[in-house]
């Protein structure tokens, strides 16, 4: 790729190694997930900041819950936040 | 858990003290500079006056008639013939001067405006700044002089000492509504306050004489600073009266305002310290509160535990390590109570009978009345003796104990164990058990505590007890484990055609506490593999690989020459030798997992004794001899260091003429240190291999290194070859004069001897420019671990302080006190290390 076209290829922060991956949890499955962790509301999940770059990233809205795909040592988790 | 709150503190306001409010609250105007008359009776008047409260029994306080028990003790006051400056308020009364009119006592500057008159919203910080600057009052117009502040109690405006009877004027005329202005509450800091016109005179509770063995009182240091307080306050009145000169008059004033600054506070800066007959500097007020032994760390929140004790540690290998050995002196003096049950209570009663060690020293009747055993009452107590009541009988053996070694940085740092009274005066601990604690007995001292309910000592004995501590929650691995001495003597024991007689087979088994012998050969003899395999459960199967195993590729398992590869088949051990990792590691911790703590604490108990034994019956030991060298070997060892330190020369060369390959990333000088760090450390590895051909499996040094039981090859090369390359910072050494790091060298000299490169051997001795290389490695690594460990102390109790209400709920996830989710599954995968099985 020469370095004109490497410029115009979109910049995205889940190219990095350290990003893991994030998504948008759908409305339909979140009260799921809240089921899956034994709460009662989303206001118990850890948060995250709308204006957190992953968020902005995938178009996290306030009130969303996000999974996010980590890659532990103990293997892949799938961590939750809700944004704030 | 609302129910509970009965009341709740809002807020908490200090403030300072009026002089109206000092006597409204004076039971007693203090005016004699003296404490007890010769009969040993409080002076009216005086600073012991029983106002003031009583310290004396028998005497009653004239205030509120109460005794020692009962009176809390009431405040007295002295009127200071001048206004004294309070020391610890002095920087302030001079900020607070600065900002308002040295004629009309205004704020500097009007509010809502800034220093040029100009209006603007200033911040209170903003406006404090601004009134400093103002040369001209405001209201008055009055030019406005400097004032400056000189520690400790001095203020000058000009070139000319304010007095402090000038300050309080100045200080009374400031209108309420400047003070908030400056930042001060007008009702309850009125900045006049800050200068002492009446002294409150605490009650004589707060400083009771106390009287010596010789019938003397001796007076507490805060009576004593009252005394001369007062003493002063009366000549300077004396000289007043009498119309004394100005000279004299400030002189005095000058030594009453050094009294009360000491009062305050004995360390006060640029003060000499008020000290007493003897020479030592007085504890005064400040003193009481401050510092590790002040009120606040020493008193409040250092609180003495009872149920406890401490003293040194010291080893003891026959004792289990679930024991910990208590001298019977501490055994004496720790109780356990004893609920007295239908089923227990003749037992109780026999107990009550002894007038001697296992006694019971305190009765507590069904009434809550706790009354010590004595030989008088022990039949009436007998006889009263019913369900319900409680007996506290001496500690002994088998009770569950919970022992800790400072710092406490983790759970395992406090233990259950089981008293085991012995004599002597040392706690006595277990050497396999050092590790949790990081003991050692070079002057240790460990604290014990006993449990006081059926609920804690069942706690302890359930989650604490040391033998189900010996897989450490950490990392998984075994934590408390044979070491040192016990590896060599296992090792020791199960080498091949190890053979023992009946005799000797019966003393190793009798060590460990079995009394029956595994079979003999054909030959009546028992092998060591027989005795040792006697340790391990009948149905114990394992195989591995150990490192005592040298050969080159694919493992020969049985048939390996070295009998490095261990079976154990049906409990028996077939092939292969006794090291660390397979002992310590591998057995122990199958133990543990497939047949329990109890049978994992059984095999350490006994395999520690048997291999002890071992060791003392086989003889096992180092000395110069062990770390001599032929000529054949030294001459291999000169041999390497020598090639090394030629290469290290052709490097340099090819540096200097600049052929030298630079590595990716480096200048050419910094690959030229890597390469030379590299050839150095593998001369060091390679006499390793030297002598470890050399010395063979018969040098106790290179044993102890290969089975992992002390010590590495690394020690014994240092010992026996060459010390090889130190380093400061992790490169060589290089600080020290321009371009060398001693005078002895050339400013040019690169090379491996004038860069920290040690070519003889403790054995040898150092030279004088080695010792100096080798001293700032040493003194690195020192620096070091002092300063690793205070970091990470510190880092480790702030993350304490922040996870402390996380825990994992029945769901597996990890919660904070609200119920909040912190992560979704504890450590990823919801495992307890402590339990899991690793691959």
């Amino acid at each position: 790729m020469s370095k004109q076209q490497q410029s115009k290829k979109a910049f995205s922060i889940f190219d990095h190694v350290l990003v893991p991956k994030h998504e948008i949890v759908p409305d339909s499955e979140v009260e799921l997930v809240l089921q899956s962790l034994n709460i009662n509301s989303k206001e118990k999940l850890p948060k995250i900041l709308s204006s957190d770059a992953a968020a902005k990233a995938i178009g996290a809205k306030k009130g969303d819950v996000i999974r996010i795909y980590r890659k532990e040592l103990t293997g892949e988790v799938q961590y939750y936040r809700v944004v704030v | 858990m609302t129910d509970f709150t009965e009341k709740k503190i809002g807020h908490i306001k200090f403030s300072l003290f009026s002089p109206e409010m000092v006597r409204k609250m004076s039971v007693i105007k203090v005016t004699v500079p003296d404490t007890y008359n010769e009969d040993g009776y409080p002076i009216d008047g005086g600073l012991m006056d029983q106002h003031m409260g009583v310290i004396d029994p028998g005497l009653r306080c004239k205030t509120c008639g109460g005794t020692v028990h009962t009176c809390p003790g009431h405040f007295g006051h002295v009127d200071l013939v001048r206004p004294v400056l309070h020391s610890e308020f002095a920087r302030v009364v001079a900020g607070i001067l600065k900002m308002t009119c040295n004629s009309c006592s205004r704020a500097l500057i009007k509010k809502g405006k800034n220093s040029a008159g100009v209006d603007e919203i200033l911040t209170k910080e903003e406006m404090i700044e601004e009134m400093k600057k103002v040369k001209k009052c405001p209201y008055c117009g009055q030019k406005q002089e400097d004032i400056r502040f000189e520690k400790p109690t001095t203020i000058m405006e000009g070139k000319r000492v304010l007095l402090p009877i000038e300050i309080r004027e100045r200080l009374s005329k400031i209108p309420d509504e400047d003070l908030e202005m400056l930042g001060l509450d007008p009702k309850s800091a009125r900045p006049e306050w800050m200068v002492l016109t009446s002294l409150p005179i605490p009650p004589v509770q707060m400083r009771p004489s106390i009287i010596l063995e010789t019938g003397e009182r001796s007076e507490d240091d805060v009576t004593h600073k009252l005394v001369d307080i007062i003493r002063i306050n009366q000549r300077l009145e004396a000289n007043l009266n009498a119309g004394a000169p100005q000279l004299i008059i400030e002189d005095l004033w000058e030594l009453l305002q050094y009294h009360i600054t000491t009062y305050f506070n004995n360390e006060t800066a640029n003060v000499p310290p008020a000290r007493h007959r003897s020479g030592r500097p007085l504890k005064t007020l400040s003193q009481r509160l401050k510092g590790k032994e002040g009120r606040f760390r020493y008193n409040l929140s250092g609180k003495r535990v009872n149920f406890s004790a401490r003293t040194v540690v010291s080893p003891d290998p026959n004792i289990s390590i679930n024991e910990v050995g208590v001298p019977r002196s501490i055994a004496e003096e720790l109780t356990v109570p004893i609920h007295v049950t239908p089923w227990n209570i003749e037992e109780c009663k026999e107990l009550m009978k002894r007038n001697e060690y296992p006694k019971v020293v305190y009765v507590t009747g069904k009434d809550g009345r706790r009354r010590r055993l004595m030989e008088k009452n022990t039949d009436e107590l007998i006889q009263m003796l019913d369900v319900g009541w409680v007996i506290e009988r001496q500690l002994k053996d088998g009770d569950p104990v919970i022992f800790n070694r400072q710092p406490s940085l983790h759970r395992i740092s406090m233990m259950c164990h089981r008293a085991k009274v012995l004599p002597g005066r040392t706690f006595r601990l277990h050497v396999a058990v050092c590790p949790p604690y990081n003991a050692d007995f070079d002057g240790d001292e460990m604290n014990l505590h006993v449990p006081q309910t059926y609920e804690a000592r069942a706690e302890a004995e359930e989650l604490m007890l040391v033998e189900k501590q010996i897989i450490s929650p950490r990392h998984g691995n075994t934590i408390i484990e044979p070491n040192e001495d016990h590896i060599s003597g296992a090792f020791l024991l199960t080498r091949k055609n190890v053979k023992l007689t009946k005799d000797e087979a019966t003393q190793l088994l009798g060590a460990a506490g079995i009394y029956e012998l595994p079979e003999p050969d054909a030959k009546g003899l028992y092998s060591g593999k027989a005795v040792f395999s006697m340790l391990f459960p009948k149905t114990l199967n394992a195989e591995y690989r150990t490192k005592l195993c040298r050969e080159e590729g694919e493992c020969s398992k049985a048939q390996c020459p070295y009998d490095g590869y261990v079976i154990i088949k049906d409990g028996v051990l077939k092939h292969g030798m006794m090291e660390k990792k397979g002992f310590a590691g591998h057995l122990l911790e199958k133990i543990f997992r497939e047949y329990g703590s109890e049978a994992a604490r059984d095999f350490i108990d006994r395999a520690t004794r048997m291999s002890i034994y071992a060791v003392t019956k086989f003889g096992f030991s180092v000395g110069i001899e062990s770390y001599h060298l032929d000529k054949d070997a030294k001459e291999k060892v000169l041999r390497i260091r020598e090639n090394a330190v030629k290469e290290v020369e052709a490097l340099i060369v090819k540096y200097k003429n600049k052929t030298l390959q630079r590595l990716p990333g480096k200048t050419l000088a910094e690959t030229l240190e890597d390469r030379v760090m590299v050839v150095l450390g593998k001369a060091r590895d390679s006499t390793g291999a030297v002598l470890r051909d050399y010395f063979g499996q018969e040098n106790s040094s290179i044993v102890m290194a290969n089975i992992g039981s002390r010590g590495s090859m690394l020690n014994a090369v240092q010992m026996a070859a060459f010390l090889g390359q130190q380093a400061v910072r992790g490169a060589r050494i290089k600080r020290g004069y321009k371009g060398r790091v001693l005078p002895h060298f050339m400013g040019t000299d690169l090379g491996a001897y004038a860069r920290g490169f040690v070519g003889t051997s403790f054995m040898d001795g150092l030279t004088p420019t080695e010792y100096f290389f080798h001293a700032a490695g040493g003194r690195e690594s020192l620096v070091n671990t002092a300063i690793r460990t205070a970091r990470s102390g510190y880092m480790q109790r702030r993350l304490i302080n922040a996870l402390q209400d996380f825990y994992v709920d029945y769901d597996k996830t990890v919660r904070d006190a609200d119920g909040n989710v912190v992560q979704t599954k504890y450590g990823g995968d919801a495992k307890d290390p402590m339990r899991a099985k690793r691959v």
